[in-house]
């Protein structure tokens, strides 16, 4: 078994180019200490600029004037602010796999992608984390969703599943964020010292925290790191899960459902490794990372997108198995409605995104196809956008009396804010791989010491097989 | 001290300085006048701190740093200028006045002259709310089968068992009075003017038209019943003898007095007994919505619908209309025809019954109608009625009333009484001479009170015209009205009149009781009444009070006045001053004569004007919250629409879009007689084929902020001779197309079991028969332990029975709760605020479909979805089962309304509670919060009421009594189709509804367990005619 899938996979190395120790640590460093970036760096990052003025302009208003300029109402109290919340949520999945789970499974491969990964989760993360706080009629009183001891004794209602997903995404926050810091505590070390500008070595001096590379910082470290992998761990499955609750707690049919919490989180990692793959692919090329970011990295995201996509795609299907089987009349008018009702095209599209155009990756010709991969990774994202949009919309807009059935039409400034975080999260990705390594400079060292002992002539290049060992899901 | 000298006291300068003293002044010693020194040095070493400061060892610094200081104090002081001005505190506590508490006064409503009861809630001083009053005859209180187990239901110490039934128009007239667009000063010529320059050229002008005895003189008026009014006109007509009086009412029964003109050789006004009747069948007569007294006839209608306590006995109602209407949609039998085929039917059911009239051949199925009604009617002779409508020519009218003479219902079901109007004049004539008379030049002085002619006379009559050209010709003319209108723009002097809370007056009801207008409040702005206005033209400068006051000490004898006048002001009513019955002789021949004249059916497609549903004749444009209201039905708001009917539209090809954010209709083009009229298509289920229904009421050009320059304008359209309906129409459709906003976007139940419907004779062979799908012997499981609910435990009953979809609860749970109006763009994205709305399903095809209507508050669930996804704990249940809001802990995540099944909750999506005019702040219910941006909201159960009787109940050391709380939607159901009470007292009404056979609950089978449940529609169709 476990050779059959060795054996499938492509000739292809973890580390190609025939890098050294040296090398590794001035092909990533010298991206943030050089003035040098590619044209398309400066056009990515103003564009993102200008949806980070959309995004300011929209929140202003909105606060101003209120939820009202939005496309919500009733019987649709929830529209593009909460499917653009657990999009963004969905898609930080990604990075904590990565960086936790395949840590903790020894996966080497995840080595050139966790920083960049983890990165995307925190950002998304805050894109996530503005919806809920300004979707609230008055975002000023916001903080009562928070145990904060008051005077008046009124305290949070913790039967509600938004208390909950309170308490899930900030601890997933900041897991994430203490998790993505300590894996950059070496970097940061590495960065002071070789800077040559004052400046940079006093800000990265204070962001190395003091490290020197002494064998009780290592100890400390690896320990650190470790616990923090442990932490982060259930996070993977536990916040989706509880955002999924937001509405399977709920008797809306087509959001009271059982099998919510494990298909949203397939969705999450599905959509996760679709953002990766979208980043991944043009910035490897722009900053010609392809030696560590290599066919065989791209690969398995897109095995793991095939995989968790199919799960998905089950989850449908039982969706509407339990709909006919249950008998209920509003669950099956609820399916009726998603196929034929006016937001059929909505669906219709999300089966196509998400459940069919990804079956060509089980052809690993598709996979080794940069241009397709990105072209099917970003499908998907659209697709899982879409599916949010189905769960939340077509689920309010035709509940129980048909009397009170309405339509959701998005305004000018639900879209400003969608896309106005979506330029915040490009923005930011962009400053992050202008100013931090995105790629663990220590780590890929490691990994070349680990192939090396394995196989001394990885270092000069032979093209030698893959260690099964090691690598092997 | 001691080293210096005493000096003597110097009584003579003290004399002086206490002689120079301003104001009080008071003094400790002599010393202290004389400002000796040794009074300042006893002073300064008793409180030293009151010494001066800048003694001789202030040094150079200390000064500065006090200076500095100083300074700095001064800063801080500056920061808030203190306003000086005087309060005075009530000196004396005007009687019964409690703050806090509010004060109910009686006074009367009027839409075209006739009379509503109302009370009138005041909160120190200010009216808020409208209730109607159970002793006047137009607003009757609860009625009906009385429960055989429970005590009067009524509340001992009174106060709610004045409270009688309202209509939306009466709920809302109070908005109309702190309306920011009223008229609030005289205007010459368009120009703000003064009262005193008004009154000199009045006196001039009459002094004018005294020298010729009036014969330039013209008086219009809206219709009259006002006793004191009438009797001031006819003052000034015998001063000025050649003056006139005319009178338009563009909605008035012309038509009716007419046909009582051929039945009975005389104009007599009709009086159904609906109370009385088994069988009624109307034709094009909307009796239970439209008419002076409709909340009446509404309520004797209901009062023989109950089926329940063993009560299987209903009345039958069939209706033949040519516009869907409120009525229509509660018949048990509903035949749509064009306006022309009425008459062929009316003649044919004539025949049918006996009379000695022709009869056209009428189509098969009209035929088995007219059969089927026919022997229906005769088996219930004298305890049936024939409703007919104002639409119908009067030749119909005279039929009908022989028809009633056939089967033996005058005088039983149908009652006649003398006109109730003090002048009952055919007013589409008298405003036609007027016309004739200004066209020829013979008018000089035009003093229109009331009304709006400008916009709402006959297109022929080019009322709008003659009067420009007469002010342009040095006429004088003065337009007496509440806004600056149509009228008022085309007239020398506009004069602000006052609103009816704000003057003293009198109006008669359908039936001819009086009723004294007792004002609330003083004229917000300066204004004259209607009345005060002719007192200045007779060269009296009274006011409204005496005015009134001295009317009726004439009328009601001088010995008793004074009680006799505090009784009329506390009951609302004058006793005994309703019209008694009068004999009547049946003229058979000239109603056959007549019946001759009965055009037949008109080929081709026709049209009918309507008043619209809700700002009536235009008079209500202005309303917000009319405007703002589901037009019964249709559920459009914020315009008027035309309704074609399903197989027209198909067959012309016009489209309405829904499901969108608004409705988008196609424009047609209406052109009849030379005029041509744009208007958005309705199609409504129901409206007979080749028949289009206009609206009047709309394309207002001068209503005020919220009612101009929307809808169309149908008066364009309305002719002298075709008032009400018209045939050889043409209509094209335009290509343009036009967002209407409506609340309802989907029309079936989709095979739910939402309203339980079933016939009478199923119900008497098995009354749980009827809610079959829903009952639920045990209830449903639940992981949590039961609750049990002690003491009270509030709940509604709804019988969708009784509900004929007016809308009174909806303007009264508005009025009552402070609830908001958000335009059309906002009700089209589906953010409407209302706490009740009723839901309207269809059932059977789309031409003639089964109306079922579901009145829908929140549902005070026991176990609220609402509740326990709310993450802040902004919405919980109180002790007596009540789901409540917290408003000021809501943070609006809008969860609760996501998960409500019912979709009852409300959100401010915006700032909708934000008057920019103060003086609509004046209008808010004290008692209910309002709610600002970003919060949730929904039906309470009028908590306030609640908590009010909690209070008062407390003071008398007992527990609230059934009837003490009556919610704001109960109390306007002109059905009392809504009870209220605490479902924990067996005793209460509400609980022994809840046993009857045929009670339900909405989605019960969520186990949600609502406390407002209803009972299942019982119908009483005619086996003859069920089925086809």
């Amino acid at each position: 078994m476990q050779q059959e899938i060795v054996q499938t996979e492509p000739a292809g190395r973890l580390i190609e180019g025939g890098h050294t120790y040296e090398s590794i640590t001035h092909k990533i460093g010298s991206v943030v200490l050089s003035y040098k970036h590619p044209r398309a760096w400066y056009i990515v990052t103003a564009i993102a600029a200008v949806g980070v003025f959309t995004l300011i302009t929209s929140i202003a208003w909105l606060l101003l004037r209120g939820v009202g300029i939005w496309g919500i109402n009733q019987p649709v109290g929830w529209g593009f602010a909460i499917i653009n919340f657990v999009w963004w949520i969905g898609i930080g999945h990604a990075g904590t796999l990565i960086s936790a789970i395949l840590l903790l499974l020894r996966q080497q491969w995840r080595t050139s992608i966790n920083r960049f990964a983890e990165a995307m989760t925190i950002f998304a993360v805050m894109c996530a984390g503005m919806f809920p706080l300004l979707h609230v009629g008055r975002p000023w009183v916001a903080y009562w969703l928070l145990p904060i001891p008051n005077w008046t004794g009124a305290w949070p209602q913790f039967r509600s599943p938004l208390i909950w997903d309170v308490f899930a995404v900030t601890t997933y926050f900041t897991v994430s964020l203490l998790f993505w810091f300590t894996g950059l505590i070496p970097d940061f070390a590495t960065l002071r010292d070789r800077a040559k500008k004052r400046i940079a070595q006093v800000i990265f001096g204070v962001l190395a925290m003091g490290w020197r590379n002494s064998a009780k910082h290592w100890h400390r470290y690896d320990a650190a790191y470790l616990l923090l992998a442990g932490l982060s761990t259930p996070l993977v499955v536990s916040v989706h899960s509880i955002v999924s609750l937001d509405f399977a707690v709920s008797l809306i049919p087509g959001w009271h459902t059982t099998i919510f919490p494990p298909y949203f989180v397939a969705g999450a990692i599905y959509s996760g490794f679709a953002m990766v793959l979208t980043l991944v692919i043009p910035i490897r090329a722009w900053y010609k990372m392809q030696d560590f970011l290599t066919m065989k990295h791209l690969d398995w995201m897109a095995k793991i997108m095939l995989a968790t996509g199919l799960i998905v795609f089950y989850g449908y299907i039982m969706e509407m198995f339990t709909a006919f089987y249950s008998a209920n009349q509003y669950e099956q008018y609820l399916v009726a409605n998603r196929f034929f009702g006016p937001y059929a095209p909505y669906f219709w599209a999300l089966l196509i995104c998400n459940g069919l155009i990804p079956q060509v990756l089980w052809s690993p010709k598709v996979r080794q196809n940069v241009v397709l991969l990105f072209i099917i990774a970003l499908i998907v994202n659209v697709g899982m956008w879409l599916e949010r949009f189905v769960i939340v919309v077509t689920s309010l807009h035709r509940d129980f009396l048909p009397s009170s059935w309405g339509m959701y039409y998005p305004t000018v400034w639900d879209w400003g804010l969608y896309l106005g975080t979506i330029g915040f999260f490009t923005f930011m990705m962009f400053l992050f791989v202008r100013f931090v390594p995105m790629i663990s400079i220590f780590e890929m060292r490691d990994l070349l010491h680990q192939t090396d002992r394995h196989h001394p002539a990885a270092a000069t290049a032979a093209a030698t097989p893959v260690a099964h060992t090691e690598v092997t899901p | 001290m001691d080293n210096k000298q005493h000096q003597p006291l110097n009584l003579e300068e003290i004399r002086k300085r206490l002689a120079q003293a301003r104001g009080q002044q008071y003094w400790r010693s002599l010393e202290e006048i004389a400002e000796s020194e040794e009074f300042q040095q006893i002073l300064e070493k008793e409180f030293p701190r009151q010494s001066s400061p800048l003694g001789a060892f202030l040094h150079r610094r200390q000064f500065l740093k006090l200076m500095g200081a100083s300074l700095a104090l001064a800063g801080l002081t500056s920061c808030r200028p203190l306003s000086m001005r005087k309060i005075v505190p009530q000196v004396q506590q005007p009687e019964e006045m409690i703050p806090g508490k509010p004060l109910y006064f009686a006074s009367a409503f009027s839409i075209g002259g006739y009379a509503r009861g109302v009370l009138v809630e005041s909160h120190e001083g200010r009216p808020t709310k409208i209730e109607g009053n159970a002793k006047h005859p137009a607003s009757p209180g609860p009625g009906g089968v009385v429960n055989p187990q429970a005590p009067a239901q009524l509340n001992p110490d009174g106060t709610p068992k004045h409270i009688g039934a309202t209509d939306a128009f009466t709920q809302a007239s109070i908005l109309t009075l702190y309306d920011p667009d009223r008229s609030q000063s005289p205007m010459y010529q368009g120009q703000l003017s003064a009262w005193t320059d008004f009154n000199a050229a009045l006196a001039a002008e009459m002094a004018k038209q005294a020298a010729v005895r009036g014969a330039g003189l013209r008086i219009l008026t809206e219709n009259v019943t006002s006793p004191t009014l009438a009797a001031l006109i006819q003052e000034l007509l015998k001063k000025y003898p050649q003056a006139k009086w005319h009178q338009y009412e563009p909605t008035h029964n012309d038509n009716a007095l007419e046909g009582a003109k051929i039945a009975f050789g005389t104009p007599v006004n009709t009086i159904y007994r609906f109370d009385r009747a088994d069988v009624i069948l109307s034709l094009d007569g909307d009796f239970l919505y439209s008419g002076p007294a409709s909340v009446r006839y509404a309520h004797d209608y209901a009062t023989r619908r109950q089926v329940r306590y063993g009560t299987t006995q209903m009345n039958r109602l069939y209706v033949v209309e040519s516009t869907p209407t409120v009525t229509g949609s509660a018949a048990d039998h509903r035949l749509p025809l064009r306006p022309s085929q009425i008459g062929a039917f009316a003649l044919a059911l004539a025949k049918a019954v006996g009379l000695p009239v022709s009869a056209p051949q009428l189509p098969a199925e009209q035929q088995r109608w007219v059969d089927a009604v026919a022997r229906d009617l005769q088996a219930h002779r004298s305890r049936c009625v024939v409703v007919v409508g104002e639409s119908q020519p009067p030749e119909i009218h005279a039929l009908v009333h022989a028809i009633n003479h056939a089967l033996g219902n005058a005088g039983q079901t149908v009652v006649y009484t003398q006109p109730v109007e003090a002048n009952p004049v055919n007013h589409t004539e008298s405003l036609r001479d007027l016309v004739q008379d200004m066209a020829a030049g013979k008018v000089e002085t035009l003093i229109i009170l009331g009304g709006n002619p400008a916009y709402n006379a006959p297109a022929d009559m080019e009322f709008a015209r003659l009067l420009k050209e007469l002010t342009q010709r040095n006429g004088f003319t003065v337009h007496l009205s509440q806004y600056e209108d149509e009228t008022s723009a085309l007239c020398l002097w506009h004069i602000p009149e006052s609103h009816y809370l704000e003057t003293w007056g009198d109006s008669r009801a359908f039936d001819g009781t009086v009723s004294i207008v007792q004002p609330l409040i003083e004229p917000l702005y300066p204004s004259r009444s209607a009345i005060e206005l002719v007192d200045n033209l007779l060269g009296r400068q009274r006011n409204s009070y005496d005015i009134v006051q001295a009317y009726w000490s004439k009328q009601l004898g001088t010995a008793n006045f004074q009680k006799a006048w505090r009784k009329a002001l506390h009951d609302g009513v004058i006793a005994g001053t309703a019209l008694p019955p009068r004999p009547v002789k049946m003229r058979l021949d000239a109603v056959a004569s007549a019946a001759q004249k009965v055009s037949a059916p008109a080929e081709g497609l026709e049209i009918v004007l309507a008043p619209d549903p809700t700002v009536w004749d235009g008079r209500f444009a202005n309303n917000g919250w009319l405007q703002e209201l589901p037009k019964p039905l249709s559920h459009l708001t914020w315009d008027n629409a035309a309704f074609v009917s399903p197989a027209t539209a198909q067959k012309m090809g016009l489209q309405m879009d829904t499901g969108g954010l608004a409705n988008i209709v196609d424009v047609v083009e209406l052109r009849y007689r030379g005029e041509k009229l744009r208007a958005p298509v309705w199609i409504m289920p129901g409206q007979p084929d080749d028949c289009v229904t206009l609206f009047l009421g709309y394309g207002r050009t001068r209503a005020g902020k919220v009612g101009t320059g929307i809808g169309y304008n149908a008066y364009k359209v309305r002719f002298s001779d075709a008032l009400w309906t018209a045939s050889g129409v043409t209509l094209v459709k335009t290509g343009e197309r036009y967002p209407l906003a409506s609340t309802q976007q989907h029309h079936s139940m989709h095979g739910r079991d939402l309203v339980h419907v079933g016939t009478l004779d199923e119900f008497r062979k098995d009354p749980k028969h009827l809610v079959k799908a829903a009952a639920h012997e045990e209830p449903l499981p639940t992981m949590y332990p039961e609750h049990t609910w002690e003491g009270n435990a509030w709940a509604m009953v709804i019988d969708t029975s009784l509900c004929i979809g007016c809308n009174a609860c909806v303007t009264a749970c508005q009025a009552e709760n402070n609830i908001p109006i958000v335009g059309k763009e906002q009700v089209a994205r589906g953010r409407e605020m209302h706490w009740i709305r009723i839901d309207r399903y269809y059932e059977g095809g789309l031409d003639n479909p089964s109306t079922h209507l579901l009145p829908v508050p929140c549902m005070q669930c026991a176990n609220a979805p609402c509740e326990p996804v709310c993450p802040v704990g902004a919405t919980n249940h109180s002790e007596e089962g009540l789901n409540q809001m917290v408003y000021n802990r809501c943070v609006g995540t809008r969860y609760c309304s996501n998960n409500c099944p019912y979709k009852v909750r409300r959100f401010n999506f915006l700032k909708y509670n934000d008057p920019k005019e103060p003086v609509l702040q004046l209008l808010n219910n004290p008692d209910v919060t309002v709610r600002g941006r970003g919060v949730m909201e929904k039906c309470t159960y009028c908590v306030q009421r609640i908590n009010a009787a909690r209070i008062e109940a407390k003071k008398l050391g007992r527990e609230i009594q059934d009837g003490e709380v009556i919610t704001a939607c109960q109390a306007a159901c002109p059905t009392h189709a809504i009870i209220f009470g605490n479902m924990n007292d067996r005793q209460s009404l509400v609980a022994q509804l809840k046993q009857e056979p045929h009670h339900y609950g909405l989605l019960e089978e969520l186990n949600t367990r609502p406390r407002t449940t209803y009972l299942a529609k019982v119908r009483n169709p005619n086996p003859e005619l069920e089925g086809a």
